[in-house]
């Protein structure tokens, strides 16, 4: 037959596209409807900004503790923290204790929690400094990124981070994930008649005991 | 009260009068004609309505009072004509339905999400106005012209496409939910916040109109071996995220439209990824770029974010399913039941990242007894789907409560069941089922049973 069904072609689309082929073994190829343009390779490159785990990805230069210090003081810390630490609720940047994620709350940072440092300095690169994204050269990224893995105690005051040795980084939870098989996780069964007695049918905990938290659902938005 | 219009419709037709005034009699009716039927433009239009107002004087007096047997008195007016609003907005009645955020979650509203009142919402179609948002760089705000959208990696033939390009492709129209993944994630300890829109507001749905993302990948031509997809946006974050190249084979689309009309800003305007029944993070906005690769990036919203930790201080990546989750929207802590004892219709929404709804039990005592409600079809896959449920309220305390099943046969679970799992320090995936209270006295509380 000379469908295309894993094209997910409609068969309008089909009858139209074999009336324009000569042969109709050619069908069996997806239909090339040949719109848009072929992208340079500057204009690949422009954009391909992500990072493998691995380092693959990372662009050429690099950055030392010492250069990033000022950096992340002057274009960092009003956010994270002179240390780090997170002013307010903004994330904090300075944790490598493994111990922190078993915490109530868990403490979750790029330096105990964060499994492949290359991912920081994607990061950074892609999204940070939060009000002026992208404004950060290569190298100046590599420098903050060298600088945030010596305050989190991961790398010596000597690190030079580039795209090998970012790879070779061991962060404390590089076994920390466990990757899902995407079954679901609770089997619970459909009862209908007498499924919960006693105890189980309590109030344990009520929200209108929680004063001032939840805010109002009527009148103006929260903060207009 | 006169309202602005009435004003001004009065201030045109003095006008009109006036100068109808200055001429002799035959021309003067000639004019009058001509203001009046002009078909379009508001000077006649208005200069009509206003002549209405006049009429107004003339009703009986019985006419004063807006119920049976008076007239009201949009009933002795004309409105506004069909240039009112250009562009039609929610009556000032329906104000308090809007999203909202909860402040003291986040630290700034750029990196932050809002909520869907649900609570007011009584179809499966979110309106767009109120479709819920996240963002983690503010909301980009894109000329559909300087848009480009670049697909490359393990492919045959990189492609770069403009928004003109990327509309010529067969389109599909489908309907799906998007939840995120945080959708009631201050309930994982404790019932906290008491809210139907702030417990399960992180959820809306819509018919999305776009390309199958099959059909573009089907352009490129996929390399051998390639197993993932990166898709990453064009805002201030690039947000991305990794997507197994099946799920993108299969009923991922790249929309352009939600709900007829262009996606609006906040949902990703030019165009957004729509992955069917994935956590909302995943439906990445203002797309620009999409990779194709045979391994995982383990970006930061699938390490740091959107990941589960157990008790054990493990946790769980790449977490996909909105798994399925049901919760009664009438009563709830924003409507509860107005009219003391007597009949209701529970009302509520159920939906699941895997299928098709095929069941919503109710109870009305916690979870000892259920009984099954009726299913408002059509029943969608991966879509919201609404049920209902008759309710005898005897005016005593009771304690209301759904639960889902789906077409793979999960069944939707108590917080309890959840917490023997993932524990209770969990953010995302908290798919399960809501306890409401309702008091004697008629109010609705968000509870826990465990
Ligand atoms: C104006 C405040 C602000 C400034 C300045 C800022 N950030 Fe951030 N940063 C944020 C916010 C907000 C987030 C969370 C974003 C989100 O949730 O999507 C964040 C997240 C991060 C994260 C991820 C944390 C995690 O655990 O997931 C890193 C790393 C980071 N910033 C590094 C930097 C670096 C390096 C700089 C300086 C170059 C910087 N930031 C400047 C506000 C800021």
């Amino acid at each position: 037959m000379c469908s295309s069904l894993e094209t997910g072609m409609s068969k309008a689309w089909q009858a139209l596209v074999l009336l324009a082929l000569p042969a109709c073994a050619l069908a069996a190829q997806p239909v090339h409807y040949a719109y848009g343009t072929t992208p340079t390779a500057a204009q690949v490159k422009g954009w391909d900004v992500d990072v493998f785990p691995d380092g693959e990805g990372l662009p050429p230069g690099q950055g030392t503790v010492a250069q990033g210090e000022p950096l992340y003081e002057a274009r960092c810390s009003a956010c994270h923290g002179l240390f780090g630490e997170g002013v307010a609720k903004f994330p904090n940047l300075n944790n490598s204790s493994l111990d922190d994620l078993k915490a109530t709350p868990p403490v979750k940072t790029i330096g105990n929690y964060w499994p492949y440092a290359p991912k920081i300095f994607d990061y950074i690169r892609r999204a940070m400094p939060f009000p002026m994204p992208g404004s950060l050269t290569d190298e100046e990224t590599y420098a903050i990124t060298a600088y945030l893995l010596n305050l989190n105690n991961l790398v010596g005051s000597d690190f030079v981070a580039d795209a090998q040795t970012l790879a070779k980084v061991q962060m404390p939870n590089r076994n920390g994930l466990i990757v899902n098989d995407l079954k679901p996780d609770t089997h619970a069964k459909r009862c209908m008649k007498g499924c919960a007695a006693g105890s189980a049918l309590e109030v344990k905990t009520n929200a209108k005991d929680l004063k001032g938290l939840t805010p109002p659902t009527t009148g103006p938005a929260d903060g207009k | 009260m006169a309202t602005q219009t009435e004003r001004d419709t009065r201030e045109i037709l003095k006008a009109v009068e006036g100068a109808a005034g200055q001429l002799p009699s035959a021309e003067r009716r000639q004019f009058l004609r001509k203001a009046l039927t002009a078909g379009a433009g508001t000077f006649a239009g208005a200069a009509f309505a206003g002549l209405s107002i006049a009429h107004a004087a003339d009703v009986p007096a019985s006419a004063g009072s807006k119920y049976p047997p008076g007239l009201p008195p949009w009933s002795r007016t004309l409105g506004p004509g069909v240039d009112w609003q250009p562009y039609g907005m929610p009556v000032k009645y329906q104000a308090d339905v809007i999203r909202r955020q909860v402040a003291w979650l986040t630290q700034s509203p750029q990196a932050s999400v809002n909520f869907s009142p649900l609570q007011h919402l009584n179809g499966t179609i979110t309106p767009n106005g109120l479709f819920f948002c996240r963002y983690h760089s503010g909301c980009a705000q894109i000329n559909p012209a300087e848009h480009r959208l670049l697909i490359h990696g393990m492919v045959e033939r990189p492609l770069l496409l403009t928004m003109d390009d990327l509309m010529r492709y067969p389109a599909v129209s489908r309907t799906h939910f998007v939840e995120c993944a945080a959708n009631g994630a201050m309930e994982w300890k404790r019932a906290q916040l008491d809210s139907l829109q702030y417990t399960h507001g992180m959820l809306s749905c819509a018919e999305w109109t776009g390309v199958m993302l099959s059909t573009l990948l089907d352009q490129v031509g996929v390399k051998k071996g390639a197993k993932w997809l990166l898709i990453e946006g064009a805002d201030g974050a690039k947000m991305a995220r990794s997507i197994p190249l099946w799920k993108g084979l299969d009923d991922c689309i790249l929309a352009y439209s939600q709900n007829g009309e262009a996606l609006r800003a906040e949902q990703g305007y030019p165009v957004r990824a729509v992955i069917p029944g994935f956590e909302g993070n995943m439906n990445i906005k203002w797309v620009r770029r999409i990779k194709v690769s045979d391994r995982p990036w383990y970006t930061r919203e699938e390490t740091s974010e959107y990941t589960e930790l157990r008790p054990d201080g493990k946790a769980l990546a790449f977490d996909f399913y909105e798994d399925a989750k049901s919760v009664i929207t009438f009563p709830c802590p924003e409507v509860p039941p107005q009219h003391g004892k007597g009949l209701y219709e529970i009302r509520g929404l159920a939906w699941s990242g895997r299928g098709k709804i095929k069941a919503v039990d109710v109870s009305f005592d916690g979870g000892a007894n259920w009984r099954p409600a009726q299913l408002q079809g059509p029943v969608l896959t991966k879509s919201l789907t609404r049920f209902t449920v008759p309710w005898q309220w005897d005016g005593g305390p009771a304690l209301l409560a759904s639960r889902a099943l789906d077409e793979t046969g999960y069944v939707q679970p108590t917080i309890d069941e959840l917490r023997a799992v993932r524990g209770d320090r969990g953010v995302y995936h908290n798919n399960s089922i809501q306890v409401w209270q309702v008091t004697a006295e008629g109010k609705v509380h968000n509870v826990q049973l465990a």
